[in-house]
């Protein structure tokens, strides 16, 4: 199952803020199995959403080497549901990046009106983890540009992000071992 | 030099935003693991707080002696031995750790720690 909470980033700044819109559609799996009659999102998908807009946010400041985990959700507040149709706009904010973790202010908005606020803290893995890849470099990457992150994402001094040398490495290689898997993928391989 | 009690208001302001714990909850003798409920994940949360409100630095080790812990020179059968309890008492004065050295279970080490142990670490950071 894809574990995909946000659709697209619109706005990405290295470090310090991002922007990303989940449409709600009443095709999703989770509308079939909760609350038939009346078709809410669930409040925990939205923290996951969140957590995916923060996290590589956070994941974003080390070219996503670091292994950033979610830990924890403090002080969750919630509004007002989401329903299918909807398209929720969440934000998120860096706090405070350090080696050992790092903490996000998010939210998320539905045409303006706040729907759910959330501080959210990140881990990271440290030297005891060393070698282990949460992620296939290629694969993250496919994530990466399926959320649209390098069309919007911009360094600190407003110069377009760069995706990271390794990570189109790996792409190149994929493309290179398989590559009509990757066009089938629809990988943009040089 | 903040007084002892603003040091403590603020631990107790972090403990309160971190746990979500009630105010009167947080005692100066109450101990974070088994008192106030906190997991491994919340310490990180609790020294992001704890270094914003005081603008200090934390370094993990000093509050978590792990290397001490989980080293076989001065752990033995799962016990902090003579010369790990000298080495815990020079690196971490602001504890006490006078309960603990009756049983120095490896484990219960995490659920010594008390809100006064805090306070007087932060006194001592910014002392």
């Amino acid at each position: 199952m894809r574990w995909f909470w946000i659709d697209r980033f619109l706005e990405f700044e290295s470090g310090r803020r991002a922007v990303a819109i989940k449409n709600v559609s009443l095709s999703e799996e989770y509308h079939s199995e909760w609350l038939l009659a009346m078709p809410l999102m669930p409040g925990s998908l939205i923290l996951e959403g969140l957590a995916q807009t923060g996290g590589l946010l956070v994941g974003e400041t080390s070219g996503f080497r670091d292994r950033v985990i979610l830990a924890k959700f403090g002080r969750v507040v919630f509004h007002d549901y989401a329903r299918p149709g909807d398209q929720l706009v969440y934000e998120a904010e860096v706090q405070d990046i350090k080696p050992t973790g790092s903490i996000v202010f998010s939210t998320a908005r539905l045409e303006q009106r706040l729907l759910a606020e959330v501080e959210i803290v990140f881990a990271h893995l440290d030297d005891r983890f060393a070698g282990v890849e949460l992620f296939d470099p290629a694969m993250f990457l496919g994530n990466l540009r399926s959320y649209g992150l390098f069309d919007v994402g911009k360094n600190a001094d407003g110069s377009p992000l760069q995706v990271p040398s390794y990570m189109l490495a790996a792409e190149n290689r994929l493309a290179a071992a398989d590559p009509r898997a990757c066009e089938e993928l629809g990988y943009a391989v040089s | 030099m903040p007084s002892k009690e603003e040091v403590f208001e603020k631990v107790k302001e972090a403990l309160v935003d971190a746990l979500g714990v009630d105010d009167d909850e947080v005692t100066p003798t109450a101990t974070m693991v088994g008192d106030l409920g906190a997991e491994s994940i919340d310490f990180l949360d609790i020294v992001f707080r704890l270094e914003k409100a005081f603008e200090i630095e934390i370094p993990r080790a000093e509050l978590f002696p792990d290397d001490v812990l989980t080293s076989e020179e001065y752990v033995q059968d799962g016990k902090v031995t003579a010369a790990g309890l000298e080495q815990l008492k020079a690196r971490m004065p602001f504890a006490d750790l006078s309960k603990f050295e009756e049983n120095p279970v490896v484990q219960e080490f995490g659920n010594m720690l008390t809100v006064d142990d805090l306070c007087r670490y932060i006194q001592g950071k910014l002392a």
